[in-house]
């Protein structure tokens, strides 16, 4: 009986670590692989609406993105609060979308140049008005596949 | 002068160290992007060259004023009811049998003052330039909705599957070449028996 008791080292043996870098380096890699880098930041508050019905947008080289809502707190003393549309690094004037979507269209390689999709991230609380603005400019250069980018949701808490 | 033993370990201690630097860099500046939405098309900016002649009982009209009140077919409408209603209109199937718009698959009501055919029905959507964003997506999701509705009932009972589920699989970049092939015959079926006709007037001034 004494037999069992009898080993009894004073300190508790240590963790392994050993793995904690091939755990640490999977998370990295999952990281690694799903982030992607923003290229312009974004100066309107940007709630997007929900939607059920929604499409995924597949192959990002694809898609143009306009993006329309009130400015930011930093902005709104220059900019004032009503609803603005942001192209790429800047504020810009409805009549701008147009050459916008031009210049963006003429950078894509030729093949793709009839097949972009333009990408509204409209705030919630815009008006009409100025996406119906955002649509004629984007008739004018023919540009006529959009998406209104929303999020995945109950639709009707939209108007709650 | 003979090497002694195995050359000397690499300290890797401090490998954790590295990737944790790494690791937490990658976890600030992640996004996980929202890139899904509502696909539409704009009309052409051109008008067409025939002044085509549409019958007043064919357009489904959708008002929404800046309060987000809607009104349908000039009847004061509730949100929650606007994609039964545009079902109805879509799937009525108006056109007596025999006659060459007829629609064979139609589960509707059959009323001769509704849409004849769901290939001739066009919903009109107007709305009003103080109208707040979120209801039009509201009103856009209801009514592709119902398109929707109606081409999952269609695939249904064609190809015991979901219209909205193989038009995912066929957009996706990922799926092999043959079985897109393949399904780009039937969603186009299916996108023929209910053709998506959602006209968008430019917006009322008033």
């Amino acid at each position: 009986m004494a037999k069992f008791n009898k080993k009894k080292s004073a300190d508790t043996p240590g963790v392994n670590t050993a793995s904690l870098p091939d755990i640490v380096f999977m998370l990295l890699f999952f990281f690694m692989t799903v982030t992607t880098m923003k290229d312009s930041s974004i100066m309107v508050e940007n709630t997007l609406p929900n939607a059920t019905e929604t499409k995924k947008l597949e192959k990002k080289d694809r898609v143009l993105y306009i993006y329309v809502g009130k400015p930011t707190k930093e902005f709104q003393k220059t900019y004032g609060t009503e609803p603005k549309i942001q192209l790429n690094d800047k504020f810009a004037d409805v009549s701008e979308v147009g050459d916008f979507i031009l210049q963006e269209r003429a950078k894509k390689p030729q093949e793709l140049q009839n097949v972009l999709t333009t990408a509204l991230k409209v705030d919630s609380d815009a008006n009409m008005g100025l996406i119906s603005d955002i649509k004629q400019e984007l008739r004018k250069v023919n540009a006529l596949k959009v998406n209104y980018t929303t999020f995945e949701g109950d639709a009707f808490s939209n108007i709650e | 002068m003979p090497r002694r033993g195995a050359p000397p370990e690499v300290n890797a201690g401090s490998m954790a160290d590295i990737a944790f630097l790494l690791l937490i860099f990658f976890l600030v500046t992640t996004t996980i992007e929202t890139d899904s939405g509502l696909d539409r098309m704009l009309p052409p900016i051109e008008p067409p060259d025939e002044n085509v002649v549409i019958k007043q009982k064919n357009i489904f009209t959708v008002n929404i004023n800046k309060n987000g009140q809607l009104l349908v077919e000039e009847e004061l409408t509730d949100l929650r009811n606007l994609r039964e209603k545009a079902m109805a209109f879509l799937d009525n199937g108006g056109a007596p049998s025999g006659s060459p718009e007829y629609c064979s698959y139609c589960k509707g009501k059959r009323n001769p003052d509704s849409s004849d055919n769901p290939t001739k029905a066009i919903i009109s959507l107007k709305n009003d330039r103080e109208t707040k964003y979120a209801t039009y997506i509201t009103v856009q999701n209801e009514l592709v909705g119902a398109y929707n509705e109606l081409r999952n009932r269609e695939a249904q009972r064609l190809f015991g599957r979901d219209f909205t589920d193989m038009e995912a699989e066929y957009l996706n970049p990922e799926t092999p070449e043959e079985v897109r092939e393949e399904l780009k015959d039937k969603v186009q079926r299916v996108q023929d028996l209910f053709p998506q006709k959602l006209s968008e007037a430019e917006t009322a001034t008033n």
